[in-house]
């Protein structure tokens, strides 16, 4: 199998999120909570505050690594959950039809009609700010799309022989669906997920830029984004750096999911010279 | 003697595998078509009868690769033509019919405009006479109510109705060649039936030759008069039809019609195993060292 | 008297289709399969043909429980196989099995051989590991397979080593009846001689009752005990292979014996003009729509075990 160039690139970028977040701890100089000074605020970027300091005198640095933390759990979290929600109600619906298949797909609609980031407003209002709830909103809005690529696919793989074969040989629905129908769909399901974990780093960070995701002092790089909002001026690496995470990370995953299309694709598998 | 309307001569074509190596789909294949001639290539999935055909419509796709060799239609290296020439050829002189119409047809277009833009396009007809002329080659193909059919879109059709109208396409501007790529295998075989008969009927009538091909020994015999049997990139075996098929030389031309069940031999003789194809040739590998030609077409190859 | 295998009585199958009114005004009813009534005996090859939309697929579809019928009744050794006292898939897939066209299509890409094998003798209570083990070797054996073979995937074999597998997929529950749609028509003639004489030993091997759907008349001819030629969903002639390739009396089965091109014909492409063939099909049945319910008439037995169907103003 080959792989692209952007396939790598994706992969490198994301490897390097997953890098940051998971080894922040080790890694980062300093801590991104409690090594607040505000000697060293508004500090441009140097050999000991690599990325600068923003407006309390915290290391701009340290905070992306620990924000990459809270981006790799809403990503990944958020998408696991639409996947489940989506995979769960596109492939029963493209199996049993009837009605079922059209309240899913009046459902999958309405879901679709709503922008995704009212909808998890509406849901924050709710529940609360914070990191649970963020991950609620998000898992709860954006399973639409996988939903309706789980239930076409079901429809295209239905009529597939070995699909009408496990029925002759007295498979159950549900059994066909995990071994027949579920596994055949994966790659497109799987392509969905990494896509949707770059939308899920943009909503963290919206939502948190507006005050409702990760709450102050812990880092996000949504909620770094609105606290150097007011100093854009005398300390723009403050946003600049931020910025650039969601920035990378965001290209990473659409990269990486896009080559997983192309990788996935049977059509390019299967092809052996 | 007279000139080939198609001459093949030793063409190699190759798809290539990793950087540096390169995957041989046709060994040096060389046959000749005369004018007004039906000649039939039968082979099976992946013997390179396909890619023959595209080599000569000038339609190869990346990474497929002339290798080496020449094809003269009328004497004029296709391979060395410059697209513009060859697209002038296309669809003029030489025309093309495929297994599945359906795709080749445009959907968003009605069948008489598909076949009036033949004319306006080949012929420089206004759009006016073009039309007239699209429901005459309709009724030529025998559709039913061609002044009402030629205001159909494709999906419309029936599979054998769609066909006629590429066959009324492909013949629109009285081509030198017809090309016909397993036309009539996404049809029943009554529909097959009437689709053979239009074809032979047509191209005889007007002196265009066909290149026919099709992995049914049975299509191949009821329309063409020369047969040449491919494998794995190789022509092993050609000759007249008849005596192809009533004492094939070649042992996988042998193994091929053998594997056949024919209509009628259960009622005359009972119920006789099927040829294993497997086990009459040894060594597959070695099916291609070995070639017969006619006499008569080695003769009438030497320039 | 006994029961006999399979008995199909007076099946009807009838679809619901938007036709092209606004408000679905233009709803009408397709008549795939109208009344057709057969018996397949232990052992025997009973061919189906005819052409795409004759109803032939869809009378597979109801046999094997895949497409439930409007009207009519199947029996499986007496016991109902459809409607009310059908049995449920489990004790159904034991009965019934089907052979698939599209040997890529039929086998699922991400299971080896040996997991579409195991898995059905599992689902059907045979867990001990050995005894699974020794079917699946035999199985693959019978079929001309080697065991070794069994971890491998679909995609590392050919089009005839696929349909190998899916033959074997349909024995390994050891049922009695077969059902083989278009079982060599998606392979290479080469093949397809391959393929029809493994049928054709495991037939007699292991006892097998065949259901053929099939338009090649060829392979129908070589592989068939009866046939039943089949137009616009109902069955217009019916009898031993004999009787339909030898003395076919319906215009139909006249007309598709005529139309099949054949390498040994000195007279290509024999038969009857088209108008004329269309013409002649009116006159012995009557030209069809499906969209239309059936025109009275009957099969009438015209030989010992002969049937044609008239229509019953002719009578």
């Amino acid at each position: 199998m080959r792989l692209g160039f952007n396939f790598w690139l994706g992969a490198t970028l994301t490897a390097l999120v997953i890098f940051a977040g998971v080894l922040a701890h080790w890694i980062a100089p300093f801590d991104p909570v409690l090594d607040a000074d505000l000697m060293n605020s508004e500090l441009p970027p140097d050999a000991t505050f690599w990325f600068g300091t923003d407006g309390q005198g915290r290391d701009v640095y340290t905070r992306i690594l620990y924000g990459a933390q809270i981006s790799l759990t809403v990503g990944i979290v958020s998408q696991v959950i639409n996947s489940i929600i989506g995979v769960t109600l596109g492939m029963t619906a493209g199996y049993w039809g009837g009605w079922w298949d059209d309240l899913v797909n009046g459902l999958t609609n309405v879901m679709l009609a709503i922008p995704s980031l009212i909808f998890a407003l509406a849901v924050m209002a709710v529940i609360g700010p914070g990191l649970p709830s963020l991950l609620i909103a998000l898992g709860l809005t954006n399973w639409s799309w996988t939903c309706r690529i789980a239930r076409s696919s079901t429809l295209s793989l239905k009529s597939q022989g070995y699909v009408q074969a496990a029925q002759t040989l007295g498979y159950g629905d549900l059994r066909i669906m995990f071994t027949q129908i579920l596994p055949n769909m994966m790659g497109p399901i799987l392509v969905m997920a990494t896509l949707g974990m770059g939308s899920a780093v943009l909503s963290e960070a919206a939502l948190s830029f507006l005050g409702l995701g990760i709450q102050p002092p812990f880092p996000s790089w949504g909620s770094m984004l609105t606290d150097a909002r007011q100093l854009i001026q005398l300390a723009p690496w403050a946003a600049l750096f931020p910025g650039l995470a969601i920035f990378l990370s965001v290209l990473g995953f659409n990269l990486l999911g896009d080559g997983l299309r192309d990788s996935l694709d049977p059509h390019m598998r299967t092809r052996k010279p | 003697m007279t000139m080939p309307l198609l001459d093949i001569r030793d063409l190699r074509l190759s798809v290539p595998l990793g950087r540096f190596a390169l995957h041989p789909l046709l060994k040096g294949v060389s046959f000749q078509i005369m004018p007004g001639e039906a000649y039939g290539l039968v082979g099976e999935s992946g013997s390179g009868k396909s890619v023959t055909s595209l080599a000569v419509m000038g339609l190869l796709k990346k990474p497929l690769a002339v290798t080496g060799g020449q094809i003269l239609f009328k004497g004029q290296n296709l391979l060395a033509l410059p697209m513009r020439e060859m697209r002038r050829l296309r669809g003029n002189r030489i025309a093309m019919i495929f297994q599945e119409p359906m795709t080749a047809l445009n959907p968003l277009s009605t069948v008489g405009r598909q076949i009036a833009e033949m004319f306006v396009l080949h012929q420089g007809k206004s759009w006016g006479e073009a039309e007239k002329l699209a429901v005459e080659s309709l009724g030529n193909v025998r559709v039913p109510n061609p002044d009402r059919r030629a205001k159909n879109y494709p999906h419309q059709m029936s599979g054998g109705l769609r066909q006629r109208v590429m066959i009324a396409m492909a013949l629109a501007c009285g081509p030198d060649l017809l090309i016909a790529d397993e036309p009539t295998t996404a049809l029943d075989v009554t529909v097959q039936a009437e689709v053979l008969r239009l074809i032979k009927e047509l191209c005889a009538a007007r002196g265009t030759a066909v290149l026919f091909i099709s992995h049914d020994l049975g299509v191949i015999a009821s329309i063409c008069q020369r047969v040449g049997v491919m494998y794995s990139g190789c022509l092993v075996e050609e000759n007249e039809t008849r005596a192809l098929f009533d004492s094939p030389r070649h042992e996988y031309t042998r193994g091929l019609l053998g594997a056949l069940p024919r209509l009628g031999s259960r009622s005359e003789q009972g119920r006789q195993r099927l040829v294993d194809i497997d086990s009459i040739i040894a060594d597959r590998s070695k099916l291609t060292e070995s070639r017969f030609i006619t006499p008569r077409e080695l003769e009438g190859s030497q320039p | 008297m006994t029961a006999p295998l399979l008995q199909v009585d007076d099946l009807h199958v009838r679809f619901p289709v938007a036709g092209g009114g606004l408000l679905g005004k233009g709803r009408r009813t397709l008549h795939a399969v109208n009344g057709i009534s057969f018996e397949l005996a232990k052992g025997e090859c009973l061919s189906i043909v005819g052409e795409s939309g004759c109803g032939k697929s869809t009378t597979a579809l109801s046999i094997l429980g895949l497409q439930e019928p409007t009207e009519g009744m199947i029996r499986y050794r007496g016991k109902p196989l459809t409607g009310a006292g059908a049995p449920n898939r489990i004790d159904r897939a034991k009965a019934v099995q089907m052979v698939f066209q599209d040997p890529y299509a039929s086998l699922n890409p991400r299971q080896s051989v040996r997991t579409s094998l195991a898995a059905p003798l599992r689902l059907h209570g045979i867990s001990n590991g050995s005894e699974v083990e020794g079917r699946i070797e035999a199985m693959l054996k019978n079929v001309g397979l080697t065991p070794e073979q069994a971890r491998r995937y679909p995609h590392e074999f050919s089009g005839g080593q696929r349909q190998r597998i899916g033959i074997a997929r349909a024995l390994i529950l050891e049922p009695e009846i077969v059902v083989l749609d278009e079982p060599v028509s998606a392979l290479d003639v080469s093949v397809r001689a391959q393929i029809i004489n493994l049928l054709l030993d495991l037939q007699e091997k292991l006892g097998l009752s065949y259901l053929m759907i099939s338009h090649d008349l060829s392979v129908v001819e070589h592989m068939s005990d009866r046939v039943l030629v089949m137009y616009f969903g109902e069955i217009v002639e019916e009898g031993r292979w004999q009787h339909i390739f030898q003395t076919p009396t319906h215009p139909y089965t006249r007309r598709l014996i005529a139309a099949i091109p054949d390498p040994d014909a000195r007279q290509p492409l024999g038969g009857c003009q088209e108008n004329s063939a269309n013409a002649a099909v009116s006159a012995g049945g009557q030209v069809q729509d499906v969209f239309s319910p059936p025109t009275r008439s009957e099969l009438v037995e015209i030989a010992p075990q002969h049937w044609m169907r008239f229509a019953a103003a002719a009578q």
